[in-house]
């Protein structure tokens, strides 16, 4: 009884319409970033690193879509990254190279994956969720190192990007930027309508006291199930644009460190916001490739030989750097913008 | 020949099983006791065998550094306690398995940065080194043997002190209800210090058992984490009991299927696609395993009562 009464409703739409700022300015910055492309001079290079920003950015939503939204601590998401990039890739290796053939298989194959794994998976709790789903994406990351015929532990590269309805039109980085810009926007709308949906409230209320949901005639497990297989398939579309990305497949997709960069990215962000997680993957994936050079300038009063060795090291940094985040930022990113506000 | 082949397999097996106990009897202790996901338990294994490269390089004897190297691990766990762990153990699982990832991403490059990327190898100490007849034909190396009796032993005396001293009850009361404990003016953060010191330093001892026999590298200790995981999640997370059969279990269950797989399936597919459909399914077995133990037993085999 006493926590019918700590937990006046809170009123979310107001507080949503107040923030919907934020993924207005995103997604501008999105569409705006290639001109900033065009005008750095190192258009592949800016384009390539922002198509990744946003293919882990859909992974990253897909799996706050569970994580945030229904308290479920997936530590196996990269499996789907694994299996939309082996759809490609096997497809691709049978002659079998266009998207709209590809993404539709992918995305079976990530729900069929989800609603097994997720079926068995959900039986349990807390902990033992966290290491069942560990344990499926290892059990897929050890099938793809063994599968000889598709490059086993060294991956497969891709001839070519895939074909959209029989033209080569991705193998041009704008339109593959555009591409995958569109699929950000789609599961952006997408995990937007779920969430604000009938659905979604019975997925946040499951997260607060699966009990009670019960006990109201609501059964937890499908709900909770029914949002594994899309986030799993959202992620399984991320995996064909990441394979896409890198023209290459291969079972580091899939490694655990993997799974746990990309709950990184979520946290990061902030839990339970979608346009959080997409930030999220942007600050993480920026720091990683920026750290080395940040560490580099920062350390201009040490000895030119020191400045190479700590740039070399900046894992040593970064590690620590997540440590102190997770300690002391709580909310991630999305948490301190919403600070000033509640002044 | 098939059976002794089996013999020498399940010796394997029995070996890589107790490996793996070392490192999930602190794991699951540090778990049950104070219901936190240790990630960077790994590289503790890691940096076991690191310190007993270190110190054998150093005295150029296998025995000193062992004996160096495992107060030294027990030291270290206990300040990765102190600097970072003590902050998150009122924290939720998923700030634990962040901060503790940063943990490995941490001693993974510092080990490279102090010893370099390059693999390190150990010498087997002389005393152990060649081979015995353990059957007419069959030779079998000491060192293995000494590795199988090694954890034996420390199996013994961990059941010793878990179920028959002051401190194990302690601690199997702390598994069972650590606030409980705390109540009755049990020194809780002592305690726990306790339990993450003496895990470190047998995960450290694994390690520091391992090193003459595989290359000590960067990121060894995270593919064995994930082991030992599966071994406490099918033992039951907190029981000791548990992670010792459950870590038999699936180092036979490895080991054994890795070899025996291929040759099952001949039976009922041409050689060929055996061999590849073989190869395919051992290294899954173990997780094909956890998931049907967790199907039937959703809190492992030997789940501590609460």
């Amino acid at each position: 009884m006493t926590e019918l009464a700590e937990t006046p409703s809170a009123p979310m739409p107001s507080l949503a319409t107040r923030f919907e700022i934020v993924p207005i300015v995103l997604f501008a910055a999105f569409v705006a970033a290639p001109l900033f492309a065009m005008v750095s001079g190192a258009e592949g290079y800016v384009l390539s690193l922002l198509t990744r920003v946003m293919v882990f950015g859909i992974a990253a939503m897909a799996l706050d879509l569970i994580l945030g939204y229904g308290a479920l601590v997936s530590f196996g998401h990269a499996a789907f990254l694994g299996l939309g990039g082996y759809a490609v890739g096997i497809l691709a290796s049978h002659g079998i190279e266009d998207l709209l053939v590809q993404i539709p298989v992918a995305l079976a194959a990530s729900a069929i994956f989800a609603l097994i794994t997720g079926a068995i998976s959900l039986r349990t709790k807390g902990v033992y969720f966290i290491m069942i789903t560990l344990a499926f994406g290892q059990m897929l990351y050890f099938l793809a190192t063994s599968l000889a015929a598709y490059g086993g532990d060294d991956g497969m590269t891709l001839a070519s990007r895939s074909l959209v309805a029989g033209s080569s039109i991705l193998e041009n980085d704008f339109t593959f930027y555009w591409v995958c810009l569109l699929c950000l926007l789609g599961a952006y709308a997408f995990s937007r309508s779920v969430v604000a949906s009938r659905f979604g409230r019975v997925l946040r209320g499951t997260k607060e006291n699966a009990i009670r949901m019960e006990a109201i005639g609501f059964q937890p497990f499908r709900y909770q199930l029914a949002a594994y297989v899309l986030s799993g398939m959202m992620a399984g579309l991320a995996g064909c644009l990441l394979a896409n990305q890198a023209e290459f497949v291969s079972p580091a997709y899939m490694t655990w460190q993997r799974s746990g960069e990309l709950i990184f990215m979520v946290v990061l962000g902030g839990l339970g916001s979608l346009h959080g997680a997409i930030i999220g993957a942007a600050a993480f994936l920026l720091l990683e490739e920026f750290l080395p050079e940040i560490l580099h300038g920062l350390s201009f009063f040490l000895g030119e030989e020191t400045r190479a060795h700590l740039a070399e090291n900046w894992k040593m940094v970064f590690g620590p750097l997540l440590i102190l985040i997770v300690l002391f930022v709580r909310g991630g990113i999305m948490g301190l913008l919403r600070r000033p506000h509640h002044g | 020949m098939n059976a002794t082949l089996l013999f020498v397999q399940a010796l394997n097996g029995l070996q890589f099983g107790l490996i793996l106990f070392l490192i999930a009897a602190g794991l699951t202790l540090v778990f049950g006791v104070m219901d936190f996901i240790n990630l960077a338990h790994g590289v503790q294994y890691m940096v076991g065998a690191y310190l007993v490269a270190a110190f054998s390089a150093w005295t150029g004897s296998f025995g000193w550094a062992l004996l160096l190297a495992l107060p030294s691990a027990l030291a270290f766990g206990l300040l990765l306690e102190v600097l970072v762990f003590r902050h998150l153990y009122d924290r939720d699982h998923l700030d634990q398995v962040l901060a503790t990832f940063g943990v490995i991403l941490f001693l993974n490059q510092g080990v490279k940065f102090v010893w370099g990327a390059a693999p390190l190898s150990v010498p087997v100490p002389e005393l152990l080194s060649g081979s015995v007849e353990i059957a007419s034909g069959l030779l079998y190396p000491v060192y293995r043997l000494a590795i199988i009796a090694a954890g034996l032993v420390v199996a013994a005396l961990l059941y010793g002190l878990v179920n028959h001293t002051r401190v194990g009850m302690l601690v199997r009361a702390g598994a069972s209800n650590a606030s409980m404990v705390s109540a009755l003016g049990v020194n809780i953060q002592r305690l726990f210090m306790i339990v993450f010191g003496f895990g470190a330093m047998l995960a450290g001892f694994a390690g520091a058992m391992v090193a003459p026999i595989l290359s000590v590298e960067p990121g060894m200790g995270d593919n064995i984490l994930i082991l030992a995981f599966v071994v406490i999640v099918i033992g039951g997370i907190g029981s000791i009991r548990g992670a010792f059969l459950a870590a038999l279990l699936i180092g036979l269950v490895d080991t054994v299927g890795r070899t025996f797989a291929p040759n099952l399936l001949r039976l009922f597919l041409d050689p060929a696609a055996a061999s590849q459909t073989g190869r395919a399914i051992a290294p899954m077995l173990i997780y094909i395993f956890m998931a049907a133990v967790l199907f039937f037993r959703p809190s492992g085999l030997f789940p501590v009562k609460r």
